[in-house]
């Protein structure tokens, strides 16, 4: 379960329980739940979304964040469509990521033994996303340092990161510590993420991924627009927490 | 040792679409009725409320509403002779964990399976010979038409939206002609459509096919259900799949049935509860309750005179094999069948790219679509063609929510300046057209207890042992070379066919029609209940879902599972009640 979920169970441990709805064994932590009689409901249990907070970085070191800015301006760049991925902040939305229970992988199966598998078998490392970022970071550096007399992956020239970018993707690239590939295909899905995904994580700043594509947001009722076929609609793009326009300058 | 709590007259293991609809079936018939779930309590205006259901990476990319791995998941293996590894998070499928179950974040798309499909291996046989050694396809051991007023109800229970094609035999425009005879037509009209599935409608038509508009349980209109439950119009949001509804327009347990069977004095729920096993007496000839394990990590001893697995059709045969009911299957002798005949879908897509056509794709609806059926279950003739069974096709418009849908076309690079152009250039402007393929069984698709990889309380994971056969390739190929006939009719600039090739992987999404493993049938070697869902050996064990379809058919499971469920409460009350036994002697 998610951390807004665990907020909500310590809000039942209160003892703040509904109507006839009563605790199964409300010794310690109510968490399992008798109920009958009723629909629960009560106020201020919105599950809501866990927002990414402003500051520092707190999983990435100074270091780790130059190489992910670098490697994000090569697989979403800034052009003359608009700004890329590091533009948009997806270095912060990858941080938050890292730190949080993504990073630890605290929904996934982490019990070994541990074997290689095939390739329909899935993710088979016994590294969280954190560790396998922390380890492809160093190791990409380590590589880049070998082929490029002690340069890191930020310092190369755009046409030397694409290469090396390319190798990961393929797997060319030996990085002894890590499975290239699989590094590669989770970063490519998290820089996705932090690209399209609600501004309210960190990343998508300003809502440059959505403007890209034409994606109005956080939207609801599209009932209005369902007959017009062929029309561009040009709907200024919504975020859960709003748009910026929307808020005192 | 297990707190033994007071007994109950039926004890729902679980709480999603089939335990909503046994629970207030028994309810009526005046039962004492206790569902365990061991996820939470969750409702649309808490869990999937307007102001946040619509967030892409929280509810698809962090799975906050589905299975947790790191509590329980699967083994997988391709072919009994490798060893099956865990799926360490969740992929090709995502079963449900809460109140709904996956009702709560399903599409809606809610379909009949054809007259044909209830006889595959009769009806086949008869039509083109013996079917190959290695295909168990099986009978169901119940009709279509035993089942149509069990559809009705819930076509009416959710509000369908759609068109008939089949009234009582009459062939009715505009509707699927291919589908069994229906008593009436559905509650709602088809939802308005959107500009894509539009012109594969034309294109369909004009290359001699029948399109119709697919059923959907979205609402066309506000509707008030039989048990006085309301629900407001779809507003296209586009966030549905995936994703509760924050409309109360998707039909699901919390927005059909819940509001009516949460207020009844003769039924309980207890959430964060997960049961471990059934017991059953010395005779083992009844089940006795079941053991369950609370938040707390309490255990406790649930008596009940009947037991009904509600868990999906995963955990119902796992908890089966945990429980030690009913023979496991054994591939190399073919004897046993708790875990046989484990079968999926197969899908794959046609992207359709145009310059000029603005489609829109994010106005959308999980269920919102056109399809044709021309090439589903038996509605062509198969001479020659190497395969048995078939699939609809359709230009459904269920989102565009971009981490997911970012098409581009072949060749494009998937990172870069030329990714990122192309993006932008084909985000508005193509549609997809996909195929929804049957799996037919097979001696090596089963599930039985992995011998190595544990849960959270330390018992074995369930394995998997599945792959595509050749059956399935050829007739997805089929399928996908139509769907490229009208892909190439829609005058699109350019047409990518993506083709399912090669072993089945547990890595991409694909779809939660998981089926098989307590499958239905007339003969208690070959299957693990009768057609009323009631097991061959415990007379008051009833497993429900679509573990008990014997092979899947070429449509979205949930209309069949929930038809079945209703003629499974229907021999209860009318029947079982009267007479606790055998419904069906062996
Ligand atoms: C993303 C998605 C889209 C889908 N779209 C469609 C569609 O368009 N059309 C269609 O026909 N079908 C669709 N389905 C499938 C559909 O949701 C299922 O067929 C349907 O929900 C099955 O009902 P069920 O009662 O068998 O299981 P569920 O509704 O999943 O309920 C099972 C419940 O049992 C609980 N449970 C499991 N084990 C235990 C245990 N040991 N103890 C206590 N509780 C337990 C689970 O937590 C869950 O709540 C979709 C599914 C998903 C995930
Ligand atoms: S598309 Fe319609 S039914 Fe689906 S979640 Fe949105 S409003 Fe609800």
């Amino acid at each position: 379960m998610s951390a807004p979920n665990f907020n909500r169970r310590e809000m039942l441990t209160a003892g703040v329980l509904v109507g006839s709805a009563a605790a199964l064994d409300a010794t310690d932590r109510a968490q399992a739940r008798s109920i009958s009689g009723d629909v629960p409901w009560q106020e201020g249990q919105a599950n809501k979304p866990d927002i990414a907070k402003p500051g520092t970085y707190l999983f990435l070191t100074a270091a780790e964040a130059a190489c992910l800015d670098a490697a994000l301006s090569r697989l979403i760049p800034k052009d003359e469509l608009g700004p890329g991925a590091k533009e948009a902040g997806v270095t912060f939305f990858l941080d938050r990521q890292l730190a949080g229970p993504y990073g630890e992988a605290s929904h996934w199966y982490m019990q070994g033994p541990w074997k290689k598998g095939e390739p329909t078998q899935g993710y088979q490392s016994r590294m969280t996303p954190a560790e396998l970022y922390r380890a492809a970071i160093k190791a990409i550096d380590a590589h880049s340092g070998d082929k490029y007399s002690g340069k890191t992956f930020s310092q190369l020239t755009a046409a030397q990161q694409d290469e090396i970018l390319k190798g990961l993707e393929k797997g060319d690239i030996d990085l002894k510590t890590v499975d290239a590939k699989s590094f590669f295909t989770m970063f490519l899905q998290n820089t996705m993420e932090g690209f399209f995904s609600d501004p309210l994580y960190g990343g998508n700043r300003d809502m440059v991924g959505w403007k890209l594509i034409g994606f109005p947001g956080a939207r609801y009722d599209y009932r209005p627009y369902v007959k017009k076929h062929g029309q561009k609609l040009a709907l200024e793009p919504v975020g859960i927490t709003g748009r910026p326009a929307w808020k005192p300058a | 040792m297990a707190k033994k709590l007071p007994a109950k007259d039926v004890v729902l293991v679980g709480f999603g679409w089939t335990a909503a609809i046994l629970g207030q079936e028994l309810t009526d018939a005046g039962l004492d009725v206790l569902a365990i779930e061991r996820g939470a309590w969750r409702d649309t205006s808490t869990d999937f409320a307007v102001t946040f259901a619509q967030d892409e990476l929280r509810y698809m990319w962090r799975r906050a509403l589905f299975e947790e791995p790191a509590r329980e998941t699967v083994t997988f293996r391709n072919a009994p002779n490798q060893e099956a590894l865990p799926m360490r998070h969740l992929g090709s499928f995502l079963p449900a964990t809460g109140v709904g179950g996956a009702g709560v974040h399903w599409n809606g798309q809610t379909w009949r399976f054809l007259p044909t499909d209830f006889v595959a291996r009769s009806h086949n046989e008869q039509r083109y010979g013996p079917l190959p050694a290695d295909m168990t396809v099986q009978d169901w051991g119940i009709t279509y038409d035993e089942l149509e007023p069990h559809y009705d109800r819930f076509e009416y229970l959710c509000g369908i939206s759609g068109k008939a094609g089949n009234l009582k035999g009459q062939l009715q425009p505009g509707g699927n002609p291919f589908e069994g005879p229906r008593s009436r037509d559905y509650p709602n009209p088809p939802l308005d459509m959107v500009y894509g599935p539009t012109l594969f409608e034309a294109a369909a038509k004009a290359t001699g096919h029948k399109p119709f508009p697919c059923p959907a349980a979205n609402m066309s209109r506000a509707y008030t259900n039989p048990l006085g439950v309301e629900m407001g119009p779809c507003t296209y949001c586009g966030f549905c799949e995936k994703f509760g509804c924050g409309n109360n327009s998707k039909a699901s347990p919390q927005t059909t049935v819940l509001p009516v069977l949460m207020r009844k004095d003769n039924f309980e729920l207890r959430t964060e509860c997960e049961v471990l096993r059934v017991n059953f007496d010395a005779a083992a000839k009844r089940a006795t309750g079941v053991i369950y394990i609370d938040a707390q990590g309490e255990e406790f001893e649930q008596p009940a005179e009947m037991v009904i697995m509600c868990a999906y059709a995963l955990h119902n045969p796992r908890l089966l094999l945990l429980s030690g009911i009913g023979m496991p299957y054994d591939p190399k002798t073919g004897q046993g069948a708790v875990g046989k005949n484990y079968a999926y879908q197969i899908t794959s897509g046609v992207d359709v790219f145009f310059d000029d056509k603005i489609l829109n794709p994010f106005v959308g609806a999980g269920a919102l679509g056109v399809g044709i059926d021309d090439y589903n279950g038996d509605n062509f003739d198969h001479s020659g063609l190497g395969f048995i069974g078939g699939g609809y096709l359709a230009c459904w418009d269920t989102n565009a929510r971009p981490i997911e849908h970012h098409p581009t076309p072949e060749g494009t690079p998937k990172w870069g300046g030329a990714w990122k152009k192309a993006v932008a250039k084909n985000y508005l402007t193509t549609a997809s057209i996909s195929t929804h393929g049957a799996v037919m069984s097979h001696r090596n698709n089963y599930l039985d207890l992995d011998p190595t990889y544990r849960d959270i309380y330390g018992r074995p994971l369930m394995r998997m042992t599945f792959d595509f056969t050749d059956n399935e390739h050829k007739m997805s190929d089929y399928l996908t070379d139509r769907a490229t006939d009208i892909a190439k009719a829609m005058n699109a600039r350019e047409v990518h066919a993506k083709k399912r090739t090669g072993h089945y992987s547990i890595v991409p999404y694909q779809t939660t029609h998981n089926t098989g493993g307590a499958i239905m049938g007339a003969d208690p070697k070959t299957s693990v209940v009768n057609k009323y869902l009631q097991s061959w050996d415990l007379h008051n064990l009833f497993v429900l879902g679509a573990c008990a379809f014997p092979q899947n058919a070429g449509y979205n499971p949930t209309g069949t599972v929930a038809a079945l469920a209703y003629h499974t409460a229907a021999a209860i009350k009318t029947q079982y009640l009267k007479n606790p036994g055998f419904l069906v002697q062996a």
